[in-house]
Parts: C-alpha cells; structure tokens; sequence
C-alpha cells in the first residue's frame, strides 16, 4: 500500500479523511500511484493531472520525504520510504490566491 | 402554495436561497463546494429537482455536480471536457495564434425537454452538451467550425463562451454569446453556426460593424417570443425582432448603456431590465447609486429602480448571468453584486430588499418557482 496525502479540498472531494492508502502493482512512480489512486477515487480524474496531456496541474507539487519530486519524469521510482509505507506521497496545493 | 428557490454561485461556494411565494422570509443553505468558484447553478425546466453546477478552482480545475434532490445532496459527474479533433488557434490578446485550451465551464443551460441533456458553454470558447446527466460531454464543434474561429479573441474575462439560450419553439435553434466574438445562432441543433451580429456597432474594434469581435456581454429573451431577442453588450443595449438576423440599439435615456446583467420580466415580453455599469474602466453603479433600470416598452424608455436598493457610497459590479426572474403572478426580479449582495423584488422591481448581504462575490444566481 502507498500512502498519499491530499489537499484538504480533493480530500472533500473524495470524501476521505486524513491519508488514503492505494494499492500499486509494479513499479511505483507517480503515474502508477496517480493511476491507482484515481481508480480508487474517480472523482479525482483532471483535478491533479489534465485529463489528456496528463500533466500535472501547474498549482500543483508532489513531495515524498522532503524532496519536491515535481519536476521528476512521472515513471521515475518514488523513493523507497514511500514504497515501504514509511513515508506518505503528498499532494500539496500551491499557496497562492486570496 | 409555490415556492422560490434561488441558485447563487459565488466566488467561494454555492448558496440555496429559499422562501414560500410571498418572498419575504428566506432559507440559507450553504456554502455548498465550500472555498470553489461556482460560475453557474442552474435547474431543470422540466424536473425542478435537478440541479446543475460549475465548480472549478485554479488549482484543481472544473468539477461539474449534479443533484437530484433539489440541492440536498450532489454528485461530482464527468469533467472531461475536450475539443472535438484538432482543437486549432484563435487570436490571443496581441494578435498571435493562441491554441485552443479548456480552461472552465461559464454556463449549464439544462434542456427544455429532458432533464438528462445540458449544455456547457466553456472557455475558450465552446459548446459541449451532455446527454446523460452529465456523465459524459461532447462538443457541438460545429461552432468552432464555423469559419471566423480563428480570429476569434479574448475578453478582459477570458475568451467564454456565456450565453445559452434554446428556442422553446423551435427544438434546433440554439443562440450563444462569446466575449469578444460576438452572437451566434444554430438552427440545426448544433452542426452549423450562422453569426448573427449585423446591426452592432463596437468601438473598440477595427470595423466596428465587423461580423464578428463583439463583445456581447448578455442575452435574454421572453419564451413565449423566442424571436424576439435583447441584449447588454459591451457598451450598448440592442434589441432584435427577428432572431438576431440584425439589432437596433435601445439604449435610450440609460444614464450608461455598459453594464453586463439584462433580463425580460416572466409575464410582460417587453418590460426589461438592465443594471447600468459606469464604464468599461469603472465597474460599478454611476454616482455609487444601485440602481436597476425597467423598460415597460422594449427599451428606448427606461426608468430607474432604486427603492431599497443602496443611493450612496455603493460601488459593486453586477455580473452578465448574476439576474434572473421567477414567474409567481408578481414577478420577482432578483441579481448578486460581486459586493455579496442578492437583492430581490416582489413586485417587478417597484421595491427591493437584500436576501443576503454578505456571500463571496456573486457570479451567478438563477431561480426556481416550484408549484
């Protein structure tokens, strides 16, 4: 299981509290835990990457044990504390706005 | 005895504001999508139960959310939302070739007939229509198609598509507006898009009697005369008597004719209201007066509207969909002000009162008689 963090409003969203935990088979990269987690939750399709291009929403980051992993290729390995549950995956919603 | 349920969508959430028919004491629910932009709140025609709403936010993009309940409880549907083949370029505010991108969903206009099939008018600029509740959505690229599509331009708002009017007396015939294209009119359903834009004149552009680059900020129209068409644009109220085939300015004795709300009182085709904005720089009421403005004879002679509505230091915009009428035997008229206000009348504008007078900024508001 991966644990993931999201933003307080996409948790509203997927009406869940706190962390959710997601079941990746393979590798786990971000496109494999995104994939996973918006199989779990359809509701979040297009509110963390775009529906066609697949990229991640510019106001948007992907952290995992204090590494801003947003700039990383999505099939690239999350760090092995993720894998092991050790460390969440986070989401995390740019500040900015009013 | 009725009932009147009015939909605001706000900057940060969506309200339900509801009372009996005498329109004096009001319900509050809300806010529903607590911290989201909610564009547009509409109900069905034919099954006032359902609800749909435009919820979207720069970080997690557009959501659209069904109810079935009236507003109770709501449901995320599909939020895909892509250009129908190669979605191609219109002109971005310098001039340049700017692709098309979806960025949000302005305005829901559920069917007429069946409360399954909704149009989405979405910037940049399109129509997509959903006939399944919203659990899917396809464009009517026909429009883009049309041939003006690529010297189509950006509003200070963005390049929207939010306006969407059905013809209850003519199944195939749609209008849209787009800021700043201009007017346009189906008569097959969608496949072909005529511009339907002779008789405006804008200043701003460089043949201001173009066909298309109009700002058109709003229209309305009165079911019971689908032909008759009236409409707030950028600067200037028009009107057409011939389903904008061409359009004749009304503005009249209007202390401003810019501004964005407009509507047609629910029993008096040609009583109208408008709500002059100061101007294009200046987004709000000339000499901080809220006022509405009622024409009883189509335009050309309008009278202001002012009791209970704020006669000084009042300085609120209100938006192109933020009016809206029931159809109770006294027509209520009600509009939000991007101060938060929704302010309504019982008696077609003669007297006002505030529902509310502290919500986010309000984008939208429409109503529901429910018998």
């Amino acid at each position: 299981m991966i644990r993931v963090l999201l933003p307080a409003h996409l948790r509203t969203l997927a009406q869940v509290s706190g962390e959710v935990k997601v079941t990746v088979d393979g590798p786990v990269t971000q496109r494999s835990v995104l994939d996973a987690l918006e199989a779990r939750y359809p509701m979040l399709r297009g509110t963390i990457r775009d529906h066609v291009t697949q990229q991640r929403r510019p106001f948007l980051r992907f952290f995992a044990c204090a590494e801003d992993l947003s700039h990383e290729p999505p099939d690239a390995p999350l760090p092995e504390a993720v894998v092991t549950e050790a460390e969440p995956f986070l989401v995390i919603a740019a500040v900015a706005g009013g | 005895m009725s009932k009147v349920r009015v939909l605001v969508g706000t900057r940060k959430g969506a309200f339900v504001l509801s009372s009996d028919g005498k329109r004096e004491q009001w319900d509050v629910s809300g806010p529903h999508f607590a911290g989201w932009e909610i564009y547009h709140v509409k109900g069905s025609p034919v099954d006032s139960n359902r609800l749909y709403a435009s919820q979207s936010s720069g970080w997690f993009g557009q959501l659209i959310q069904r109810s079935d309940d009236g507003g109770k409880t709501w449901k995320p549907m599909d939020n895909k939302f892509v250009y129908d083949g190669i979605a191609g370029t219109h002109q971005w505010y310098d001039g340049t070739p700017h692709p098309w991108e979806f960025k949000r969903v302005w305005h829901l206009e559920p069917s007429l007939s069946d409360p399954d099939t909704v149009y989405a008018g979405v910037e940049d600029a399109a129509l997509f229509r959903s006939a399944d509740g919203g659990q899917s959505w396809q464009e009517l690229s026909g429009l883009r198609g049309h041939g003006s599509g690529p010297h189509w331009q950006p509003g200070a708002g963005g390049m929207c598509l939010h306006t969407v009017i059905l013809d209850p007396a003519n199944p195939g015939r749609i209008f849209i507006a787009i800021s700043s294209a201009g007017a346009f009119r189906t008569d097959d359903g969608g496949e072909t898009w005529r511009a339907i834009n002779r008789g405006l004149k804008s200043a701003h552009i460089p043949d201001p009697e173009a066909e298309v680059g109009h700002c058109v900020h709003h229209i309305a129209m009165h079911p019971s005369r689908p032909g008759v068409l009236f409409m707030q644009k950028h600067w200037d109220v028009m009107r057409s008597d011939n389903a904008g085939d061409s359009w004749e300015e009304v503005s009249g004795n209007l202390p401003t004719d810019f501004g964005f709300a407009i509507d047609v009182h629910a029993h008096q085709p040609e009583t109208i209201y408008v709500v002059p904005i100061k101007s294009d720089s200046e987004h709000y009421p000339p000499d901080g007066k809220l006022r509405v403005f009622r024409s009883r004879t189509g335009g050309n002679e309008w009278e202001a509207l002012s009791n209970g509505l704020p006669q000084r230091d009042c300085y609120v915009n209100v938006l192109r969909d933020a009016m809206a009428v029931d159809s109770l035997d006294a027509c209520g008229v009600y509009f939000g002000t991007t101060g938060g206000q929704v302010y309504a009348s019982s008696d077609a504008g003669d007297h006002w009162a505030p529902i509310v007078r502290d919500l986010p900024a309000v984008l939208s508001v429409e109503v529901q008689t429910l018998s």
